[in-house]
């Protein structure tokens, strides 16, 4: 590892050991970002991307609402301002995602390190470095980057290259892999902790709600997930503050 | 196409770093206040459960195997299965089933 951010070997040693753990963790994430980027792949070439210019979009924006978003705008030739906001609200989920990770981090984490893992605040490593006990080691993130985000950069060049040849079945199983990890970082809590067992069950509700309700259904999937995580949050915060010691321990 | 993919391209990449990085690198102190604590706290679990239902059936060719990925990832993950393995059995249950219930493909 760098030598010059500790020089203690046992913090290096630490941190090399957390680093293959996020390149573990990193596989399954992987797998389901090459699924959801290959057929982002398909949208970018309808809006007239070539595969580097795909790789490029995936390689540096690391959105999928997001990036589907930017593609049609393309593809309308919408102006630059319509660009801004339509990927400032497509995207304004990272935001909230950010200011709970800020208080994860070690208040004297380097600058360096937080520009980095800024980079890559995405709905599944955010979730996957969240999952982490106690403060967040940046090494864990950067294991689990190393191996994903190829995996989403080359996954969308491809698509645009070869768009139809991978099987339906392949795609179709591949891109429930986010899901599960989802459900691998929400669940294990659920089960020690009766509130945010019933949460989920509620926001469950509410988001299928929220696909039918008159008004609420017309909002793109990013807006409604904004306003219900919004919503269900400053409700849960109210009903059921939460001490500083119940969020260590869990 | 009028406009440069390029300028598109950055347009997309600033704004959603900018995003992202402003928190975490403005934030530096723990946030006092009680409400915006456990506010901050439960973001998390109900932002990743809100994008996990319904979205989860439309995911796959049918929403029956969406359905049965859903309830075999709840139940590994109930029992304290790790993430690679939880995720794994959602793919596997999808791909078994869906040659049941879309045999043409």
């Amino acid at each position: 590892m760098k030598p010059l951010l500790s020089s203690l070997p046992g913090i290096q040693a630490e941190n090399s050991r957390v680093f293959y753990d996020g390149m573990r963790d990193g596989i399954p994430i992987g797998l389901g970002y090459f699924a959801v980027s290959f057929s982002l792949g398909i949208v970018a070439k309808n809006a007239g991307l070539t595969a580097f210019q795909g790789f490029l979009a995936s390689a540096l924006v690391n959105a999928s609402a997001g990036q589907y978003a930017g593609f049609t705008l393309i593809a309308a030739s919408a102006a630059y301002l319509e660009m801004v906001i339509v990927v400032l609200i497509a995207n304004a989920r990272y935001f909230l995602m950010s200011c709970a990770m800020s208080q994860r981090m070690k208040p004297e984490t380097p600058l360096h390190h937080r520009l980095l893992m800024g980079f890559y605040v995405t709905d599944e490593l955010f979730g996957i470095s969240i999952a982490r006990p106690g403060f967040l080691n940046p090494y864990y993130t950067y294991g689990a980057i190393l191996v994903a985000a190829p995996c989403w950069a080359t996954g969308t060049a491809l698509g645009v290259i070869a768009g139809n040849l991978l099987p339906l079945r392949a795609v179709s199983s591949l891109s429930v892999a986010l899901y599960g990890m989802f459900l691998a970082v929400i669940i294990p809590p659920a089960n020690k902790n009766k509130v945010i067992a019933g949460l989920i069950l509620i926001c469950f509700a509410s988001s299928y709600a929220a696909t039918w309700l008159p008004l609420v259904s017309s909002l793109s999937a990013g807006t409604r997930t904004i306003i219900l995580t919004v919503a269900i949050s400053a409700m849960a915060a109210l009903l059921f503050p939460v001490k500083r010691k119940e969020m260590e321990n869990d | 196409m009028t406009n440069n993919i390029y300028i598109y391209l950055a347009i997309m990449a600033g704004v959603t770093y900018a995003i992202r990085v402003l928190p975490l690198t403005l934030i530096r102190k723990e946030i006092k206040n009680d409400f915006l604590q456990s506010f901050l706290y439960y973001v998390p679990y109900i932002t990743l459960a809100v994008m996990t239902f319904p979205a989860i059936l439309g995911a796959t060719q049918s929403p029956i195997s969406g359905a049965l990925a859903l309830i075999i990832g709840v139940v590994a993950a109930w029992f304290g299965a790790s993430l690679f393995m939880v995720s794994l059995s959602c793919c596997a249950i999808v791909f078994i089933s869906e040659l049941f219930l879309i045999p043409l493909t």
